[in-house]
């Protein structure tokens, strides 16, 4: 199965994942400083920055990108909850 | 001044600005979470200019009769020109629909944030949605001779809330800003009863937790030149309005001097019924005190009660929370404290849990769980010790509460982990 890295820079660690890994699924068990909400995508609780490698994520829905409208979010930003991780290396932290 | 008790007409507040919200004195709870001895009201105001009328915020639902009844009495449908919406909440857009339905032509203004809560509040109507217009600070509407300017002022309690500034009157609709559930019939502070309790039990119930916006916003209000304060609830705030723009100054800064704010602070808080769980807790409280730059607060919850811890825990920057396991549970003095803190802001802060256990142990985990559900980041998997620590265990205490001060002061060294690692950690 293809890895990928993701690493928590406010942590100070990286996970060694599968691809189609949520971002949500790891943040939550490392214990990163990346806090939930609604887990739907609606709320942007979870609101990440992506430092490097934004490319190895999944593109945003349709609701995720309007939701990051909405809120007024930065680009290189996601929502932690809907974000999959495809492959590479990833470096996020809290928004 | 002369109190001049409401009637069934709109009260002129400013030359050509009326009140024509609505009483509620019968409610005794707002929002199941708020006790309101007098009950309260819902502000609502027009604005007459040469070009047009405003309306600022509306009702609850059940109050439009009285709303429109006022609203009457000042404009006609077909004068408005603007509807403002400073917050969305239902108890000021409840009469939104039927206000839409009588005067289709205005057009609405509101924060950016508010649009899919206007999309999802006029879902039920099956209407299509009203043409509106995001606003952000010193965005303008041109009444004719009155100008209305807005303040980008989120989370003051919702995302979407705003402020509105009459700039000719000196006159800030503030939504819930400055509000308070206080009902009375005389409308203004300077004629209505005593309500400072109110003014502060909603400030502590409803802005507290959004303490950082507090500052924001009243960063933005304090430069105008305010004669009058209109907020959603309670008085209209006329006599000395700029005492109630200190006053949220005042409560959201911190009451005491902090001697530690150049360290960073943990707070253990621990209950124990025969010295273990305390023992863990000042071993942990030991090891994180042993790395320069973290001041370290040990309490018994036993000694004190949620409403005073609340405050320690709302300066803290990493708190950690000790108990035996009794019943398959952590002891409720812990459940207590963890049940108050949605009066504070807690997203963010270090937390972690430990605890001595007699047979099972779950108090470890659930208050992890309680943790994170309060969105504290839990980074190092608490510690659980079977009744009586020994010597290691005292020691991996110690541990704990250094990598706690690691975290607190971003002194971690880089980890590498398998995610199958993790998804075998109980956490």
């Amino acid at each position: 199965m293809p890895k990928a890295k993701v690493t928590f820079q406010d942590i100070g660690v990286s996970v060694t994942v599968p691809a189609g890994t949520r971002l949500i699924e790891v943040s939550e068990k490392v214990g990163a400083g990346i806090t939930y909400g609604c887990r739907e995508g609606e709320c942007c609780t979870c609101l990440t920055k992506v430092v490097s490698g934004g490319e190895f994520l999944a593109p945003p829905s349709i609701l995720e990108d309007q939701v990051l409208k909405d809120n007024l979010a930065p680009r290189g930003h996601r929502l932690a909850c809907q974000a999959q991780i495809i492959g590479g290396e990833i470096v996020v932290k809290p928004a | 001044m002369a109190a001049a008790a409401i009637t069934d007409n709109a009260v002129e507040i400013a030359p050509g600005v009326h009140w024509v919200g609505a009483l509620d004195p019968h409610l005794r709870s707002f929002d199941i979470i708020l006790k309101t001895a007098n009950g309260t009201s819902y502000n609502s105001y027009v604005v007459r200019g040469n070009n047009g009328v405003a309306i600022i915020d509306t009702v609850k639902e059940n109050f439009a009769d009285d709303f429109f009844r006022r609203l009457e009495s000042v404009a006609r449908y077909e004068e408005i020109t603007t509807i403002v919406l400073n917050h969305l909440e239902p108890d000021h857009s409840g009469a939104l629909p039927e206000l839409l339905r009588r005067a289709p032509q205005a057009r609405v203004y509101l924060s950016s944030r508010a649009q899919m809560m206007l999309k999802a509040l006029l879902k039920p109507s099956g209407e299509k949605p009203p043409e509106y217009i995001p606003v952000t600070t010193d965005d303008t509407v041109d009444l004719g001779g009155r100008t209305l300017r807005f303040l980008h002022t989120p989370y003051l309690h919702w995302p979407d809330t705003q402020c509105t500034y009459l700039e000719e009157e000196g006159l800030l609709f503030t939504g819930d800003i400055f509000g308070c559930h206080f009902c009375d019939n005389r409308l203004f502070n300077d004629t209505v009863g005593d309500f400072r309790f109110s003014f502060e039990y909603y400030y502590a119930h409803i802005m507290r937790p959004f303490r950082e916006y507090v500052l924001d916003a009243i960063a933005l209000i304090e430069p105008l030149e305010i004669k009058l304060i209109a907020p959603a609830h309670g008085p209209v705030l006329r006599h000395k309005p700029r005492d109630y723009v200190h006053r949220y100054r005042e409560l959201a800064t911190p009451r005491l001097f902090n001697e530690a704010r150049s360290e960073k602070t943990l707070v253990v808080f621990y209950l124990s019924a025969y010295g273990n769980t305390r023992r863990m807790a000042e071993a942990l409280a030991a090891g994180a005190e042993s790395l320069s730059g973290v001041r370290v607060s040990l309490y018994d919850l036993e000694g004190g009660e949620a409403d005073i811890f609340t405050d320690l825990v709302e300066e803290a920057d990493g708190l950690a929370f000790g108990s035996p396991t009794i019943n398959a549970d952590a002891v409720k003095p812990v459940w207590d404290l963890l049940s108050s803190l949605t009066t504070v802001n807690v997203k963010g802060k270090l937390g972690a849990a430990f605890g001595s256990y007699g047979w099972s142990g779950e108090a470890v985990r659930l208050i992890e769980d309680r943790l994170r559900g309060l969105k504290l980041r839990v980074p190092v998997e608490g510690l659980r010790v079977k009744l009586v620590p020994d010597a290691s265990e005292l020691e991996a205490c110690r541990g704990l509460g250094e990598q706690l001060a690691r975290h607190l002061t971003g002194r971690l060294e880089h980890r590498e982990l398998e995610f199958s690692q993790l998804q075998a950690a109980p956490a």
